[in-house]
């Protein structure tokens, strides 16, 4: 790919140590919770991840800012190696990329005003210089997300989830960022206030001319909200593409059972559907199985799934990249080791 | 039981909580009737009274705080009057409960069986061996592999859908004629969810079971519901057919709630451009400061009638479905009573445009 | 759906002066400073309120001590020894003549002076010790909190007669000695209080928009580590006005003829049948300020605490 790629992940890897403890704290085992993943996030697109708790969506996007070391791969941002910054690089790139959080009742300082919160990118970066100039920005910044600005000198307890919500926006907008991780940003919210909110992130994203990242497990509202898809599982993206491709004719049977277990809210559609129910629990991302890591509650398993790793490959619509045999066996042949079982580098 | 009498009616309940802020009316004059296996969704968000509803039934709120009028009748019997001894014998062998958080309503501390047999050997006099070799049965028959094996296992040893599957084996431990899920498959993924949802319906069929689903997901509710009931500020605002509430809604929060919702389903314009959600502004009003007219006036798009403001417009028929119809009640096929013909009322004084005008 | 248009909640700010019911900023109190919050909860518990106007009392008495006392400490009047209380002598006088009311008085000052030197040095030295350890982890905890597991692992009194041995007896080495005690303790309730705060998403927003390690720690972390700090530091005042008392008492304190609670104690005790206001109105003295200390602690921490935050704040609206 070329300049339009904003953000690019290559190989990128999360790995914790769990278990262990004790008195020497050596860890029993490795979670991997992103585990090789390909990504490119195209300047100006609204990039929605999809993938289900544990899948390892939430570190991913972590990761992408470096506010999750990687232990392994690369992340470049802009042109430029991620986890090789100093800490001035670091400090400038997270003026450039800013985040929205999931909860808004643990996401703002409950000891420190609105005013202050949304504030605090312009001290740390100095980007206005004197108090009268930085209050007239935190003004601009919370009419921006639709907050009146006579509110900046309250505490957060006294707003709602979705009006906290706004200013854990603001403060993410205050360093004039290019790229905006939203981490599930709408999950804690209700509906009525989750529209809000979504509505509210496509007016800014086009308004700014941001580039998105929309972390959810809710297919319907990344559906709604992107330009294009990618669906996790088990740390690895296995489906990215054009919205309208993923969200309506998925190529990776993963994706195809995610789908079709979304309800929709017509009874005489939900009536008349198939779901495809899939057997059993996600695997622990401690004990990721070998081969294609959705084998063991695939429909379509066939017999290369247990020896070899799918790469993401071109399948259905243009743009539209699945990683998964049925497109032809493309990937590497797995061969054991004694923690378990992985790829072959 | 004969099929079509109702499992619980529930007549006018009100609820009154005392706090700090003053006393909130959580509960306004709620009414309705669930029958031998159907099942009636209680939709409602965040602050609706929609969880406070069936906490007051089953008698779970402490009475210190709360104060509940009304009646609620649990096969005849008046839960709001009963007994405490009583009360607890209903909880669980007339009534099971399955809320959200599977993690919570297990014990961390005791085995899986331990548990299960407990709730078993608490409403009926049965030996030790025996209660446990139904405690596996039910296991089984929740769908948890190798159901002998996880009788002697601890809650977090299992992964959060099977800990859910455990919750609703004890709900149904004695196998109750009402069962109440609240927000039950929320905690939980789609694919997850799914599973649940198909092992609840089955059980339902199975037994003739009645249930009370209370969500906030209208795509959940489309599946499985067979009647709905949308709350809004302590009231219900809309009830009837789940075709008819969600396919043909008559009260502007209905309305606003389905508008709300990112369609999967919807059209995708002629530039690839998906249409912006039509979003209710402001937020719920707090119960203790209720508006005097219709609940939903301070946020609503229409208020189309000048009495919206100041006279809270009454439950009324709106539209009937037509005889014979294919209503959603049959669908299960136990509830064949007054559910084909079932009224679809709205509490508003602003119906016009809706009767056969269909969403989308 | 209806065509009735919807306004676009963007496009109209949730404003507080809109329609009644609308917008719970509306209907909730004007922002006050936190401080002046915790003040007025204070003020809505009666105990700790009690206890907050006789600590001012006492202070002021303490500050005020030579213009309040109505002798000197060391006035002696041989021919007024061991008299007992009297309107002349309130508090009765000891085996020397010394009126007692003003030796009560003057040693006040003495007492508190030691008490808030001694928590004053344990809370800022302790403070800092449980920032660092709790905020980075692993190699700076280990070493820094295995240091004050040894401290605390040393009998408190041991050490602080160890520290007096070292640094010979006087008022301000009784209170370095009864702060290098007290430090472990503000280490590891602060220590403690970080662990907490540092995993809250507000901390790792505060890094996501790109602030220092020394911004985070002042701004975010310490404040909200703080109520924990705020109450161990009116408990330990507690302990240390006893402490210099129990110190004095064994004669490692504060030296006669200075006048001091615990050294009063001290020098009553042998008067205890023929005197026993000798004793009394120190050990009353002590008894009072320890009582009122623990309960603005107690006081202190229910109004820190947010859940009783906004309890008592809507019920006192």
């Amino acid at each position: 790919m070329s300049e339009d790629v904003l953000v690019s992940a290559r190989g990128l890897e999360v790995h914790f140590p769990v278990g262990g403890g004790g008195f020497r704290r050596a860890p029993a085992g490795v979670l991997r919770a992103v585990d090789g993943v390909d990504l490119d996030v195209l300047r100006g697109e609204t990039l929605g991840l999809v993938g289900e708790s544990g899948c390892g969506k939430s570190t991913l996007g972590n990761a992408l800012l470096r506010l999750v070391p990687p232990t392994g791969g690369t992340v470049t941002f802009d042109g430029t190696d991620v986890t090789a910054l100093d800490r001035r690089g670091l400090k400038e790139m997270r003026r450039r990329a800013g985040m929205v959080f999931q909860d808004p009742f643990a996401s703002l300082d409950p000891r420190r005003t609105v005013a202050q919160t949304v504030s605090e990118p312009l001290e740390v970066h100095g980007l206005r210089s004197g108090k009268r100039e930085r209050a007239a920005r935190v003004g601009e910044l919370l009419e921006l997300v639709g907050l009146d600005p006579a509110v900046a000198g309250r505490y957060p307890h006294e707003f709602s989830g979705g009006q906290r919500q706004r200013v854990g926006i603001a403060r993410a907008l205050a360093g004039e960022p290019d790229f905006l991780v939203c981490d599930e940003a709408i999950a804690s919210l209700d509906v009525s206030v989750q529209a809000q909110v979504l509505n509210l992130l496509r007016r800014l994203q086009r308004q700014l001319g941001l580039t998105l990242l929309f972390i959810s497990h809710d297919l319907s509202a990344v559906r709604h909200i992107s330009d294009r898809i990618a669906v996790m599982y088990l740390g690895r993206v296995v489906e990215v593409g054009p919205a309208a491709a993923v969200g309506s004719a998925p190529e990776m049977p993963y994706t195809q059972a995610l789908l079709s277990a979304v309800p929709l809210p017509h009874p005489a559609q939900e009536r008349a559907r198939q779901r495809i129910v899939l057997t059993g629990d996600v695997p622990s991302p401690s004990a990721v199985p070998s081969g294609c890591r959705f084998r063991t509650r695939c429909p379509y398993v066939f017999e290369p799934c247990d020896d070899v790793d799918p790469a993401l490959q071109p399948a259905g619509a243009p743009g539209q990249l699945a990683a998964c045999h049925l497109h032809g066996v493309v990937g590497t042949p797995v061969t054991a080791t004694p923690e378990g079982v992985t790829a072959d580098p | 039981m004969t099929a079509g009498e109702p499992v619980l009616e529930v007549e006018d309940l009100r609820v009154r909580l005392r706090t700090p802020r003053g006393p909130a009316d959580v509960v306004n004059g709620l009414s309705y009737t669930v029958g031998a296996g159907e099942t009636v969704a209680v939709v409602g968000e965040s602050g609706s009274g929609k969880s406070v509803s069936v906490l007051a039934l089953l008698g779970l709120l402490p009475a210190r705080v709360a104060t509940v009028t009304g009646r609620a009748l649990l096969q005849g019997e008046d839960l709001l009057t009963m007994a405490p001894d009583r009360l607890r014998q209903v909880r669980g062998a007339g009534a099971g409960m399955v809320f959200q958080d599977p993690m919570t309503s297990l014990n961390p501390v005791l085995t899986i069986g331990r548990q299960l047999v407990e709730g078993i050997r608490a409403h009926g006099d049965v030996s030790k061996a025996d209660a446990r070799s139904r405690a596996a049965e039910l296991l089984r028959e929740v769908g948890l592999p190798d159901p002998e094996g996880a009788l002697d296992r601890y809650p977090h040893e299992l992964s959060g859908g099977m800990r859910q599957r455990v919750v609703i084996a004890i709900a149904l431990s004695n196998s109750p004629s009402l069962l109440i899920a609240d927000e039950a498959t929320t905690a939980l993924d789609v694919t997850v969810q799914a599973q649940i949802i198909d092992l609840i319906e089955g059980l339902q069929d199975e037994h003739g079971t009645g249930v009370i689903w209370i969500t906030h997901d209208l795509g959940v509710v489309a599946g499985i519901a067979d009647r709905v009931l949308v709350m809004y500020g302590g009231r219900c605002v809309e009830d009837g057919t789940v075709d008819d509430v969600l396919e043909r809604p008559a009260h502007p929060y209905t309305r606003g709630l389905l508008g709300s919702l990112p369609d999967l389903a919807a059209p995708v314009g002629p530039d690839g451009e998906v249409p912006e959600l039509t979003a209710i502004p402001g937020l719920p009003p707090p119960p203790t400061d209720l508006p005097q007219g219709c609940v939903f006036w301070p946020r609503c798009p229409v208020r189309a009638d000048p009495r919206c403001e100041t006279e809270q417009p009454p439950l009324a028929v709106v539209s009937r479905a037509p005889a014979g119809g294919p209503a959603g009640a049959t669908a299960s096929g136990a509830y064949t009573g007054d559910g084909a013909g079932l009224p679809h009322r709205a509490a508003t004084w602003c119906t016009e445009g809706v009767d056969g005008g269909s969403r989308g | 759906m209806t065509g009735a248009p919807v306004p676009e909640p963007g496009n109209s700010p949730d404003t507080p002066a809109g329609a009644p019911g609308t917008s719970p900023v509306a209907t909730l109190r004007p922002a006050r400073p936190r401080s002046r919050e915790t003040l007025s909860l204070l003020a809505h518990n009666p105990t700790a309120a009690i206890a907050s106007v006789l600590l001012l009392l006492i202070v002021v008495v303490a500050v005020f001590d030579e213009t309040i006392a109505p002798d000197g400490a060391n006035d002696i009047e041989v021919a007024d020894r061991l008299q007992s209380p009297s309107w002349e002598h309130p508090f009765g006088t000891d085996d020397l003549g010394r009126d007692i009311l003003s030796r009560v008085i003057l040693g006040a000052s003495v007492s508190l002076k030691v008490g808030f030197l001694a928590v004053g040095f344990a809370l800022v030295v302790g403070t800092m010790i449980g920032l660092l350890a709790g905020y980075y982890g692993k190699w700076v905890d280990d070493v820094l909190m295995r240091f004050m597991d040894m401290l605390f692992a040393f009998p408190a009194v041991l050490l602080a007669i160890a520290v007096l041995a070292v640094r010979g007896p006087g008022s301000g080495n009784t209170a370095l000695a009864i702060g290098i005690v007290y430090t472990p303790i503000f280490a590891r309730v602060t220590r403690a209080s970080v662990l907490g705060v540092r995993e809250e998403v507000y901390v790792r927003a505060s890094r996501s928009v790109g602030a220092s390690d020394w911004r985070i720690l002042t701004r975010h972390i310490l404040p909200n580590a703080a109520p924990p700090i705020i109450v161990q530091t009116s408990i330990s005042l507690a302990f240390a006005v006893l402490a210099e008392a129990a110190l004095s008492f064994l004669g490692l304190g504060t030296q006669p003829p200075d006048p001091s609670w615990g050294l009063m104690l001290a020098e009553g005790r042998g008067y205890i049948q023929l005197a026993w206001w000798l004793a009394f109105f120190p050990g009353m003295a002590i008894f009072l300020t320890v009582l009122c200390f623990n309960l603005l602690g107690d006081g202190l921490r229910d109004a820190l605490d947010p859940r009783q935050r906004t309890l008592m704040a809507g019920g006192g609206k």
